[in-house]
């Protein structure tokens, strides 16, 4: 065991490790926001939005991002309105900009599919008592449905952020020198895959479990309904001025 | 308002003023089954209905009709004399004209659900303070002071800052007829209030229940309790196959049956 090359190597790959995460959030930032965007259309009740978000999760669930990186990357760059275009050119020849636009517009998709899935499972009881008591829709959305809807969709939102993170190892493709283009040029280098490989993936797994353990302390904040009940004694809990 | 009181005291010099409910020739179809075949109500300050029926008589559609949780077809409902406005669809079908009369109304109408409705994420305490901030817009301290005086009347003051599901299903109900009372209700809606309760549980929620009717609350209350019908209600009325088949006094309607259906319904209660 070559200890120094282990060290020197997740050194190396650890110095990328800003790059990454950056991919990362602002994939998923962007990603929310059109997910959201989309969540909307689809309980909006317009039947064209309902078809948009259908089209839209069947190309972009169903297709490779590995695909739609390329596309985004080699392919708009082939149009001329998009290389004379003063607002899409600075972001589409930029393969950083191109990694975050493919991954916002993939993870969307799920994520879409997620909201919705935990809009409609909402009990129907609690929206109506939300009702009853004379609750605005607005109101009753942002006190009832969208805290229930929340919490629903949280173990699965979670897993889908642990796959985007995996997924900003793709933007090496596309000559970025985040954690993964710093391994493969290593392993380039040294002819050493087994070494440099397992650093990477060792860091990655530690990246994760973090993530993991973030949403389950997040969940677990959020659930103490699901909880056994506190004791008698417990001391007196303010209520939130959200409430 | 006033001048509604002017004109019902002008049309019934001897009665009292605008009736707190009034429901006149409800109609509802579910597909094509009709459930409600033109129901007509009255209900007075200070009056308990209790409304009795079998499985698909229609007793707890019309109580949702009248605060709008299903839309009536035809027929219309007043509260405190005031219509509530409704409109034809497109596609011909009858819906609330205002949406905003039907949340003001529905703020005077607290409603008492089958399987409680608790808010589950919140604890019982934030779901007293709940509607009552945010819908009627009161001072959050002062709600906070009512709730936990609701909550020690209903006799769960010690369970305030624990979750629904924490809670035995009487103590859940008994909350939720706290949130009712918190919103300080001109008439109060129960839909079954008992009946998902284990039987030992019953009594509790009941006891609640006929306090409230002691104090002269206006309630309607859907219910399978016939002890409740007889001893606390001030009017009974029995719905069969969407139809008021029969209403009265409730000692005079359980003594006399009016009606043969009426008959059978408490005779199958009493085997």
């Amino acid at each position: 065991m070559d200890f120094d090359f282990y060290l020197s190597t997740i050194w190396s790959v650890l110095k990328a490790l800003p790059l990454t995460l950056e991919i990362w959030f602002f994939g998923i930032a962007f990603g929310l926001i059109i997910a959201t965007g989309l969540t909307w259309l689809r309980a909006s009740g317009y039947k064209s939005g309902e078809y948009f978000t259908r089209v839209y999760v069947f190309v972009f669930r169903g297709s490779p991002l590995l695909v739609q990186l390329y596309l985004v990357y080699f392919g708009l760059s082939q149009f001329d309105f998009v290389r004379h275009s003063p607002i899409l050119w600075p972001i589409l020849r930029d393969p950083m900009y191109c990694t975050i636009v493919a991954m916002a517009l993939n993870t969307a998709a799920y994520e879409s599919e997620i909201f919705r899935g935990a809009l409609r499972a909402v009990p129907v009881g609690q929206i109506e008592a939300a009702k009853a008591f004379g609750m605005s829709a607005f109101t009753r959305f942002r006190l009832v449905t969208l805290p229930i809807a929340l919490r629903l969709a949280l173990p699965a939102y979670s897993t889908e952020i642990i796959l985007m993170t995996k997924a900003t190892a793709l933007a090496s493709v596309v000559t970025i020198m985040e954690m993964m283009g710093t391994a493969q040029k290593i392993q380039h280098d040294t002819f050493r895959p087994i070494e440099v490989l397992t650093c990477a993936g060792v860091i990655y797994l530690l990246l994760n479990l973090s993530i993991a353990r973030l949403f389950a302390w997040v969940e677990y904040r959020l659930s103490p309904h699901l909880r056994p009940p506190p004791e008698q004694s417990q001391q007196v809990k303010p209520v939130p001025e959200v409430l | 308002m006033s001048a509604n009181v002017a004109a019902a005291a002008k049309a019934a010099p001897s009665s009292d003023e605008t009736p707190a409910i009034s429901v006149k020739d409800l109609r509802k179809c579910f597909g094509d089954h009709e459930v409600l075949k033109g129901i007509s109500l009255e209900a007075h300050k200070g009056d308990v209905i209790s409304i009795l029926g079998s499985s698909g008589s229609g007793k707890s559609t019309m109580l949702r009709c009248i605060n709008l949780l299903e839309t009536p077809d035809s027929g219309e409902v007043r509260v405190d004399g005031e219509l509530i406005k409704m409109k034809r669809s497109r596609d011909g079908h009858q819906m609330p004209a205002d949406i905003r009369q039907v949340e003001r109304i529905r703020a005077n109408l607290a409603m008492v659900f089958q399987s409680f409705n608790l808010w589950s994420h919140m604890t019982v305490l934030e779901n007293l303070v709940a509607a009552p901030t945010h819908v009627l817009k009161r001072p959050r301290a002062e709600c906070l002071e009512q709730a936990e005086a609701l909550l020690k009347r209903v006799g769960i003051w010690e369970r305030r800052n624990y979750y629904p599901p924490h809670m035995s299903g009487g103590q859940q109900q008994r909350a939720a007829i706290a949130r009712a009372l918190a919103m300080n209700p001109k008439v109060m809606l129960f839909d079954e209030p008992t009946s998902a309760l284990d039987p030992e549980l019953v009594g509790e929620v009941l006891r609640v229940m006929r306090s409230l009717a002691e104090e002269g609350r206006t309630m309607l209350v859907v219910t399978h309790e016939m002890g409740f019908a007889r001893d606390v209600s001030s009017k009974v009325m029995f719905l069969h196959k969407g139809e008021v088949d029969s209403a009265g006094e409730p000692k005079e309607m359980f003594a006399r049956p009016p009606t043969p259906q009426f008959k059978q319904f408490i005779a199958n209660f009493n085997k």
